[in-house]
């Protein structure tokens, strides 16, 4: 941890650090090549839609019938009259996929498919779906999404500010264009469970936004007060000193998906927990990097543009190119936290309090940057 | 930001200790709720329990695309929930889901394959006349009134009747009172004024006098006497038999439940109206007559005539010929008698209705004319052993999980995990006993996506105590001791979980709106845990930390506590005076 902490407290402190508002014409070409690729496959090779979205039948035999995956192909193709797919999976038991059947026939598919394989006809497992069943899903999904978008943005647009909530918007879009061309792209099988996780990454991936906008919004909260730092600037560092946390919100999300995929996997072969983990696997890890390579950036990117945050800008350049010119290099020194937790003031505090009232106009000002310091009586901040 | 309390902490901070008793009492109250309700496991759902899971939708008539709407839906409801039910399992439910769907769920050991037929195929309502009745099984067996046996020369269907009866009179004691009650409805005419002399109606009643009826072998008759001696209504696998599938151009014997809650036996004559030719139906309280709740009708311009037949033929007769008998499914729900013939085209049935069985008659008589059927849109069958092997999967995969979140919460925030920990078990714990709640109360049942949910929650869940922590840690790296540290990160803390927590349970809530079937449960745990993250982060994980922030081991900055301020990189005391060179920030602005 000691590694991984100090590295934390150097991003924390800005000592380090990755540009990511600088660099990032370099993450939204990288963006926008992943999305164009993830349109194209779905254009080109479009998403393999599961059983529920044609219609059919899926049975699941009981474990370790003896009837292997041809015989029992041909069983099922003789029972039902149409194309049957037939997986083993990994606990021996068979999963057969029937496409285009209505569900009424399925009883009598079914009971045929037991005979022929010598095993109880209650003992089989069985999943109708109308033709019409996956894309009343689908709908619902896309109805949803469309209401929790426009709610969201409204949110965010009130909790921060409307290019907020712009960017998490975007954000979020790439994150499910990224994942259903993942989708296209592999031919991973979309089924209601993977709609599922889909709708879930959702809520997912603007919660990490969130976090790093609620930094960024804090940290910026006086911005117009000084004259050292661009919107970008900070927006960088809010980034940076989130970076551990997201991070670790990353890793502990993801850690119980990736157990969820290795038994949906591996044990059960196929089905809804497989499918559900698949996407969020997929969605989470796209959505950790657009918040921190698209969302914020972008939020920069637009806050720039205000004439406020432009005037800003110049002030800033401005000083440093005087400081340059004076030979002074600028350093980025910490601006006074100004104020003492009581609990926290060593006992030799006898000095002036600074009052609650001046912190923010003093704190963030050039001429209060000295103050306090070389106290005798040890009032640091 | 929104204001840490600057200066003194708030007071809540300064007693950790109610949230946490508070926490506690919450707890120790709902695991000993769940005991003492009995329902010490979450209700599986079909998935994980086995058994049968069907959805269907409703779909219009065309040019009635309106006919889909929250009334007719729950009408529906309610008749399959009758339908599925009567085949003598109880434990069958349906309800409505999204605006056009219904989902049936049928556990195992039930006959699945009837069950889906019964739902799948539209509900016949019929009406027909009553040929002659009786209290059914019991000791108190009440004998058709007396009536009965002097109306049977009037028709030639009453030989069927006569018999009936002279059959039941001998085996039981006469009670009068019997009939009374189970008469004490009766058909008007809704709207007086528009009541047609009698006359021509009876006389068009009498000329074509229960044609079919007439026509029956004696051979099925006889037949229909057996059955009706031998019909005992109070045993649910009779009823759930008697009478099903009976042509509508038959007579049949049925059973139904009298006002005084008795089951009563019927033989009914063909049916002359059937469902569809009533319009609508509903409750009403009339105020006019003082007769309370009634049911009116309104028929088709085919179903005003032939219900105005029916009542012309019936009114003549004694009861309990005069009667006729709704039957759905074939039970009879009500059993009307008829004072005179009506043929306005609409019709009320008074009687001492409570206002819920005038609704109720009322959603039975208007299922007929609904314009909706229902087409199977998916039907999910889990066998016991594939349940029991996802409810396993999902447990195992949770603990993996949960154990994985355990071991890096350990390894990253080392002594703080003795804060995450119990944290995420009290969370757990919560969520379990919370699950087992729900069941019986809202009828909650924990399937596959739901468990998914769960198991995805842990790391939303475990997501806020590293905000929390985090924001510890960069206090602690500005060169704070823990105590105030502790306090100043909680107010910043708090408020991102709170935005983020938000976000995550409007997914969750938009989603369980708008969604169907399994999504919907995905949804629900979802938005429970997330929840119940706050709860626990608010009244458990932050009162833990300040109390332990008193302790030593965590206040100094122990090596293993996961707050060394050497190993975070806390400014050190003395390089402050000297700034050597300089992080930064306006950060903590």
């Amino acid at each position: 941890m000691s590694k991984i902490g100090s590295i934390g407290a150097r991003l924390h402190r800005g000592e380090v650090g990755y540009d990511f508002v600088g660099n990032r014409k370099i993450w939204y070409g990288i963006s926008i090549l992943i999305t164009i690729t993830a349109i194209l496959g779905l254009a080109v090779r479009g998403l393999n839609m599961g059983i529920e979205f044609q219609g059919g039948a899926v049975f699941t035999t009981p474990k370790h019938v003896s009837t292997s995956v041809t015989s029992a192909e041909e069983y099922a193709e003789d029972a039902s009259g149409h194309d049957a797919i037939v997986q083993k999976l990994g606990d021996g038991s068979l999963r057969i996929q029937i496409a285009g059947i209505d569900t009424d026939k399925s009883d009598a598919i079914k009971d045929k498919l037991a005979q022929e394989m010598k095993v109880d006809s209650e003992s089989i497992n069985a999943d109708l779906v109308g033709p019409s069943w996956g894309d009343q899903i689908a709908d619902k999904a896309w109805q949803g999404l469309g209401i929790f978008m426009v709610l969201v943005v409204i949110y965010l647009a009130i909790a921060f500010e409307w290019r907020m909530a712009l960017a998490a918007l975007v954000a979020l879009i790439h994150d499910i264009t990224i994942t259903t061309g993942i989708y296209a792209l592999v031919g991973f099988e979309v089924t209601p469970g993977t709609v599922i996780g889909l709708l879930t990454i959702l809520g997912y991936s603007l919660y990490d936004t969130v976090v790093v906008f609620d930094s960024l919004k804090e940290q910026t909260k006086d911005i117009t007060k000084q004259t050292r730092w661009t919107y970008s600037d900070i927006a960088n560092r809010s980034i940076n000193s989130t970076l551990v946390r997201s991070i670790n919100t990353t890793v502990v999300a993801l850690l119980p998906v990736a157990g969820l995929l290795f038994i949906g996997g591996g044990f059960l072969g196929a089905g809804m927990l497989n499918d559900i983990s698949l996407s969020l696997f997929v969605g989470l890890a796209a959505g950790a990097y657009s918040s921190i390579f698209i969302a914020t950036p972008l939020v920069a990117d637009l806050k720039e543009r205000e004439p406020q945050m432009k005037a800003l800008k110049k002030r800033v350049l401005a000083k440093r190119a005087q400081a340059a010119a004076q030979g002074t290099q600028v350093q980025p020194e910490t601006v006074d936290e100004s104020y003492d937790e009581p609990e926290d003031a060593a006992p030799a505090v006898v000095g002036p309090r600074n009052q609650p009232a001046s912190r923010t106009t003093a704190r963030n000002q050039p001429s209060s940057r000295n103050r306090g310091r070389g106290r005798p009586s040890g009032k640091r901040r | 930001m929104a204001a840490p309390k600057r200066g003194r902490s708030g007071s809540a901070q300064s007693k950790p200790w109610r949230p946490l008793g508070f926490i506690l009492i919450a707890i120790v109250a709902l695991t000993g709720g769940m005991f003492a309700s009995g329902h010490n496991t979450p209700r599986l759902g079909i998935d994980l329990a086995g058994g049968t899971s069907i959805t269907l939708r409703a779909v219009a008539e065309p040019g009635q695309e309106s006919a889909i709407n929250k009334t007719n839906m729950d009408t529906a409801v309610d008749i399959m929930n009758r339908r599925v039910n009567g085949l003598g399992v109880s434990e069958a439910e349906v309800q409505t889901q999204g605006n056009k769907n219904i989902i049936v769920n049928i556990p195992k050991g039930t006959n699945s394959k009837e069950a889906r037929q019964q739902v799948g195929t539209t509900a016949k309502l019929y009406f027909r006349p009553v040929l002659a009745t009786e209290v059914s099984g019991g000791a108190a067996t009440a004998t058709p009134s007396p009536s009965a046996s002097s109306s049977a020369s009037d028709k030639a269907t009453d030989k069927a009747t006569d018999k009936a009866t002279d059959k039941s009179t001998s085996s039981s004691s006469a009670t009068p009172s019997a009939t009374a009650t189970s008469q004490g409805r009766a058909v008007t005419d809704a709207l007086k004024a528009d009541a047609t002399p009698s006359a021509s109606a009876s006389s068009k009643a009498s000329s074509s006098a229960s044609p079919s009826a007439s026509s029956s072998s004696d051979d099925s008759t006889s037949k229909l006497q057996a059955q009706y001696a031998a019909l005992d209504c109070t045993k649910k696998s009779v009823r759930a038999t008697a009478g099903k599938g009976a042509k509508p151009t038959d007579s049949t014997v049925a059973c139904g439940q009298n006002s005084q809650k008795q089951w009563q036996k019927y033989i009914l004559g063909p049916a002359e109206v059937d469902g569809t030719d009533v319009k609508k139906a509903q409750a009403v309280f009339n105020t006019q007559t003082a007769a309370g709740w009634t049911v009116t009708m309104d028929f088709t311009g085919k179903g005003a005539k032939k219900f105005a037949d029916i009542t012309g033929k019936l009114a003549q007769n004694q009861s309990p010929q005069n009667q006729f008998a709704i039957v759905l499914d074939g039970e009879v729900v009500s059993d009307p008698y008829v004072k005179q013939a009506l043929t306005g085209g609409n019709a009320e049935i008074s009687g001492s209705f409570t206002q819920e069985e005038a609704q109720g008659l009322a959603n039975m008589l208007s299922y007929g004319a609904l314009p909706l059927s229902f087409k199977e849109d998916s039907v999910t069958t889990v066998t016991a052993a594939l349940g029991g092997e996802q409810l396993h999967a999902g447990l195992i995969a949770g603990a993996i999980g949960l154990a994985l979140v355990v071991l890096y919460l350990l390894v990253f925030y080392r002594g703080l995990s003795v804060i995450a920990i119990p944290s995420l078990m009290v969370s757990a714990i919560l969520t379990y006993v919370i699950m087992s709640l729900l069941g019986p109360t809202i009828g909650f049942a924990l399937n596959l996506p739901a468990v998914c949910g769960a198991i995805v929650a842990i790391g939303i869940t475990a997501d806020s105590f590293i905000v929390f922590f985090e924001r510890i840690r960069d206090e602690i790296r500005e060169g704070r001791s823990l105590r105030p540290a502790v306090e100043r990160a909680w107010p910043r803390a708090r408020r991102t979980i709170l935005v983020s927590d938000f976000v995550s349970f409007l997914a969750a809530a938009v989603l369980f709106i708008v969604t169907v079937g399994k999504v919907q449960g995905f949804a629900f745990t979802l938005g429970l845990t997330t929840v119940l993250d706050v709860v626990v982060v608010f009244l458990f994980t932050k009162p833990l930390m300040t109390i332990l922030a008193r302790r030593k081991f965590f206040a100094s900055g122990h090596k293993w506590s996961g707050l060394d301020p050497k190993a975070l990189g806390a400014k050190p005391p003395l390089r402050r005076t000297r700034r050597p060179h300089a992080p930064v920030d306006p950060k903590e602005a």
